[in-house]
C-alpha cells in the first residue's frame, strides 16, 4: 500500500458515515411501520399510530401539518413526506445524494443499487401506502437496504471509509434500539394496563419484531416474556446484531482500527465516551436497569450516542460542534 | 424483418458522406464485416438491445444533470447502438493532425505569455489575443512544465461530402465528453459482443491512466510520488458524472474547493489524518472560478491562493490558466497560420474554410456571399448570434450585414458544411443522421490521442446540431486496428 492511498478526504469520511446512517434509518423505519401494522394492536384490535410519532419525538412537526394521527397521515408522514427529514423517501433520497457525492469512493454496484432504489421509491404515491400495500413496500425497503449492506460487504474497498461506514450504521442502529426501548416503557403502556397484561405482552412482542429479534429472543428465552428479559436482551445480549452491547463494541473496534491501522490520532474523545458507556452498561443487570428506570437509562444511552456522534464528526470530519444528528 | 441483410437494406444515405457506406465514389471497405453482422440482426433484436442499453445507462447513472426550477433531473445522453467506424488510414490523419494542432497551440501559448513574437511579427493581430476575455495577464512570465499549457484538448472534427476531415472548433479549456467514449464502449461490449468479436477495435479503457501520467508530469520535479487530485465544482455541476468517472479511472481523490487550502504558497487537502500535500490538479473549473484572490472574487468554488502556489511552481494545473485565448473562434481562424509559423509544416487537418472579416479580403468575400455563408460572432459561444445565410430571411441578412460593417473584426464566416451521416436507429427505423467527432488529445511531456473519440449525432432529421442540449446523442466510435 502506497503512502498516498491511505488518505481519505474529511468530507468523504462524513459522507460515508451518513450513508451508513441513512440506509440503516430507512430500514428501521420500514420495519417499525410494518410491525405496527401487523402486531401492535390493542385488545380491541386498534393500532396506536400516534406512538410512532412519539417514538421519533416528531410530535411538533407532525402536528403542524396533520390534524390527526390516523393511519393515512402517519404513514404518509413517514413514508412519502419529503418535508419530513426522516421519512423513508427523504432518507433514500439523502442516501442517493450522498452516494452521488461518494461515487468516486464507493463501488459502482453500490451506487447503481441506491440509484435504482431511489428511482423506485420516488414513484410511490398514496396508492402504494394503502393498508393493503404497506407491508409490500416496507418489505421492499427492508430488502433493498439489506441488499445495500450485502453489496457493501462484498464490494466496498476496506480502507478508512469502510470503518466510517460501519460506525455510522452501528450508531444509527443503536439510536433506534434505545429509542424503541424507551418508547415502549415510557409511552406505549397505557396507564390502565399493568405490566404483564395481554396488551403489554403484545407490545413487547412488537418491539422485538421491530428489531427482527423475536425469534432470536425465543432462542434465549423459550418461555415467557418479561420486561426485564426483553430489555436485557436488547441491551446486553452479545449475539443479537441490534443489541446495544454489540453495536457499542463494533463502534469501539472500528474506531480503534482507524487509529491503529491508519495512524489517525483523532477520536480519543469518542473512545472515552464509549468506555464510560460500557462501564455504565457493565455495572447494570437487566433487573437493575428496570428498577433504576428504563427510561432514564435509555435516555442516558441516547445522550451518550449523541456525544459520540459529535466527537467523531468534529474530530475526523471537521464538522462544527453545533451540528446535530 | 428477420432475414440477412434486410436490416440496412432500406437505409438511404442520400448525397451525404456516410460513415458506414462511404461516398459516391468510395465504398467503405473497412466496415464490410460489421455491415454484414448488422445485417444478420433482426430489427426487433436491435430495438430490444437498444432499450436494454438505454435502461442500463440510466441505472448506472451515466447522466448529465438538468436543473429546472423545482427539480434536479438526471438525463442520459441518448445513446445510439449503431457504431461509427474509422479506418486505420483515417485515424492516422486524425491522430497526427490533432497532435500537430495541439503542439502548435502550446507553442503559441508559450509565446503569447512570454515574448509575444507571433504578435510582433503580425501573424496574429495582437489585440485579438491580448484583448481576449480569456487572456490572463497574470500568466505572463509564468513557467509551465514542458510548455504544456493545453493538457487535455478536444478537437471537434466534421467530415464533408467528400469524406475529408476538418476542424470545426478547438476546446482547450475544460473539454468534456470523454467519459461517454469509455462508457459507450462498455455498453457495446455488454449489449453487442457478437458485433465486436474479432473485429479488431483499438481499446479506449486506458484513458484514465494516460491522463494521470500526463497530470503527474506537471507536479514539481522534486516530488517522487505526486499527489494528484481532480478539482470539481461539485455534485451540482452538469458534468459531475464525468468528474467522478475520471477520478475513479485515475484513482485520485475528487475534491471540491473547500477540501483544499493554501498555506505558504503550497496546496493542501483536508483529510481525516490532517492536511496532506497536493502536487498536481486536474481542474474542471474555469479560470474565473479557480481562485477568488486572483480572479473572480465572488467565486465560492475555488481555492484562495491557488494561483500564487501555481505561479511559484508548487502545484501543477491541467489545463494551464489562460488557454482560452487559443481556442477562441477568432484565433481558430488563424490556426493554420499558427501551425506554419511555429512548425514550418502544412496543417494535416484543415480548418473549415474561414473568412476573417477583420481582414479586407475576408470582409469583401463575406459581404459578397452572405446568403451562402454561416456568419459567427467571434466573442460568443454556445451558438449565439450565428446567422446561417441559406436559411436566413432578407431582413436577417441585412441586419447582420450592418453589424459586420460596423465591427468587422468581431465576425468570421464559413461555408455551410454538409456533415457526414451514420445509420442511426430512430423510432424503430434506421435512418441517416449527421455526426461529428471529438478526439481527445492528452499532453504532458508528449502528446497522445485516445484512439476513439466522442461521436455526437444530431437525432433530428436534417439537423446539423449535435449538442446534447439540442437533441444530440452519441455513438460508440471504433478505431480499427491496422
Amino acid at each position: 500500500m502506497t503512502f498516498t492511498s491511505n488518505r481519505l478526504l474529511a468530507r468523504y469520511a462524513d459522507c460515508i458515515y451518513w450513508l451508513g446512517r441513512y440506509i440503516e434509518r430507512a430500514e428501521n423505519l420500514a420495519r417499525i411501520l410494518d410491525v405496527n401494522l401487523h402486531y401492535s394492536r390493542d385488545s380491541r384490535g386498534n393500532q396506536n399510530w400516534r406512538s410512532i410519532v412519539q417514538l421519533f419525538a416528531d410530535e411538533e412537526q407532525f402536528d403542524a401539518v396533520y390534524d390527526v394521527a390516523s393511519y393515512g397521515n402517519v404513514v404518509q408522514f413517514y413514508v412519502l413526506d419529503r418535508d419530513n427529514p426522516s421519512s423513508i423517501a427523504t432518507c433514500v433520497l439523502a442516501a442517493k445524494q450522498i452516494a452521488r457525492t461518494l461515487r468516486p469512493l464507493i463501488s459502482t454496484e453500490m451506487w447503481t443499487h441506491i440509484n435504482i432504489l431511489n428511482n423506485t421509491v420516488s414513484t410511490w404515491t398514496a396508492e402504494d401506502i394503502k393498508p393493503s400495500e404497506l407491508s409490500r413496500i416496507c418489505t421492499i425497503v427492508k430488502q433493498e437496504c439489506q441488499t445495500h449492506t450485502g453489496i457493501t460487504e462484498g464490494t466496498f474497498f476496506r480502507d478508512q471509509s469502510w470503518h466510517f461506514n460501519l460506525i455510522g450504521r452501528m450508531l444509527e442502529r443503536e439510536d433506534q434500539t434505545t429509542r424503541l426501548l424507551d418508547m415502549k416503557y415510557h409511552l406505549l403502556l397505557p396507564p390502565d394496563q399493568t405490566v404483564g397484561s395481554a396488551v403489554d405482552i403484545s407490545q413487547w412482542n412488537a418491539l422485538l419484531r421491530s428489531v427482527a429479534g423475536y425469534h432470536a429472543f425465543r432462542r434465549e428465552h423459550p418461555r415467557g416474556m418479561s420486561p426485564e428479559a426483553v430489555a436485557g436482551f436488547l441491551l446486553f445480549n452479545t449475539s443479537f446484531p441490534s443489541s446495544f452491547a454489540i453495536c457499542i463494541e463494533e463502534i469501539d473496534e472500528n474506531l480503534g482500527r482507524l487509529r491503529s491501522r491508519y495512524g489517525l490520532r483523532a477520536g480519543t474523545g469518542a473512545m472515552e465516551l464509549l468506555d464510560e458507556t460500557r462501564a455504565a452498561l457493565d455495572s447494570h443487570t437487566p433487573q437493575s436497569v428496570v428498577a433504576f428506570g428504563l427510561h432514564q437509562f435509555a435516555d442516558y444511552l441516547q445522550r451518550q450516542l449523541i456525544s459520540v456522534n459529535t466527537e467523531i464528526r468534529r474530530d475526523f470530519c471537521g464538522a462544527l460542534p453545533t451540528e446535530t444528528m | 424483418m428477420n432475414d440477412g441483410d434486410d436490416l440496412l437494406s432500406t437505409y438511404q444515405r442520400g448525397h451525404h458522406w456516410c460513415e458506414m457506406f462511404g461516398g459516391d465514389s468510395a465504398a467503405a471497405d473497412h466496415t464490410a464485416a460489421v455491415r454484414q453482422r448488422l445485417g444478420h440482426l433482426s430489427l426487433s433484436d436491435l430495438i430490444r438491445r437498444a432499450e436494454i442499453a438505454e435502461r442500463e445507462l440510466y441505472n448506472l447513472g451515466i447522466t448529465f444533470t438538468v436543473y429546472s426550477e423545482r427539480d434536479v433531473i438526471d438525463r442520459i445522453l441518448p445513446f445510439d447502438v449503431i457504431p461509427r467506424l474509422l479506418s486505420p488510414g483515417d485515424w492516422g490523419v486524425i491522430d497526427h493532425g490533432s497532435r500537430q494542432r495541439v503542439t502548435a497551440m502550446n507553442m503559441f501559448l508559450q509565446d503569447v505569455y512570454h515574448d509575444g513574437k507571433i504578435l510582433k511579427d503580425g501573424v496574429v493581430p495582437a489585440e485579438l489575443v491580448l484583448g481576449n476575455e480569456y487572456y490572463r495577464e497574470q500568466m505572463r512570465g509564468v513557467a509551465v512544465p514542458h510548455g504544456a499549457y493545453v493538457n487535455i484538448c478536444g478537437v471537434d472534427l466534421v467530415r464533408d461530402h467528400r469524406g475529408r476531415f476538418m476542424v470545426l472548433e478547438d476546446n482547450a479549456r475544460t473539454p468534456s465528453g470523454v467519459s461517454y467514449v469509455v462508457e459507450n464502449r462498455h455498453m457495446m461490449q455488454r449489449t453487442f459482443p457478437d458485433l465486436m468479436d474479432e473485429i479488431g477495435i483499438r481499446p479506449v479503457s486506458n484513458y484514465g491512466q494516460k491522463l494521470l501520467e500526463a497530470v503527474s508530469e506537471l507536479a514539481p520535479e522534486h516530488v517522487a510520488d505526486p499527489q494528484v487530485v481532480l478539482l470539481s465544482p461539485g455534485v451540482f455541476n452538469s458534468a459531475y458524472f464525468e468528474h467522478v468517472f475520471l477520478a475513479r479511472e485515475m484513482g485520485v481523490p475528487l475534491v471540491e474547493g473547500s477540501d483544499l487550502f493554501v498555506e505558504d504558497d503550497k496546496v493542501w487537502m483536508r483529510t481525516t489524518a490532517g492536511p496532506a500535500p497536493v502536487h498536481a490538479i486536474y481542474r474542471r473549473l474555469d479560470d474565473a472560478f479557480l481562485d477568488p484572490e486572483a480572479f473572480n472574487p465572488d467565486s465560492l468554488l475555488g481555492v484562495p491562493g491557488l494561483f500564487g502556489a501555481y505561479a511559484k511552481g508548487n502545484v501543477g494545473l491541467a489545463n494551464a490558466v489562460g488557454t482560452g485565448c487559443a481556442d477562441d473562434k477568432a484565433v481558430y481562424a488563424y490556426m493554420p497560420r499558427i501551425i506554419r509559423y511555429y512548425l514550418d509544416e502544412e496543417p494535416i487537418l484543415d480548418n473549415v474554410e474561414t473568412h476573417i472579416c477583420g481582414e479586407p479580403e475576408g470582409l469583401a468575400y463575406t459581404l459578397g456571399h452572405l446568403a451562402e455563408l454561416v456568419v459567427k460572432p467571434v466573442g460568443e459561444s454556445g451558438g449565439y448570434g450565428i446567422v446561417i445565410g441559406p436559411r436566413a430571411t432578407a431582413e436577417e441578412l441585412a441586419e447582420v450585414r450592418a453589424k459586420i460593417k460596423a465591427d468587422p473584426s468581431n465576425f468570421i464566416s464559413q461555408p455551410m458544411i454538409d456533415l457526414s451521416v451514420c445509420p442511426t436507429l430512430i423510432d424503430g427505423m434506421i435512418e441517416p443522421r449527421h455526426v461529428d467527432l471529438r478526439p481527445f488529445v492528452v499532453t504532458g511531456k508528449d502528446s497522445w490521442v485516445l484512439p476513439g473519440g466522442l461521436t455526437r449525432v444530431a437525432l433530428r432529421r436534417g439537423s446539423l446540431i449535435v449538442n446534447s442540449s439540442q437533441g444530440g446523442g452519441s455513438k460508440d466510435t471504433w478505431v480499427l486496428e491496422a
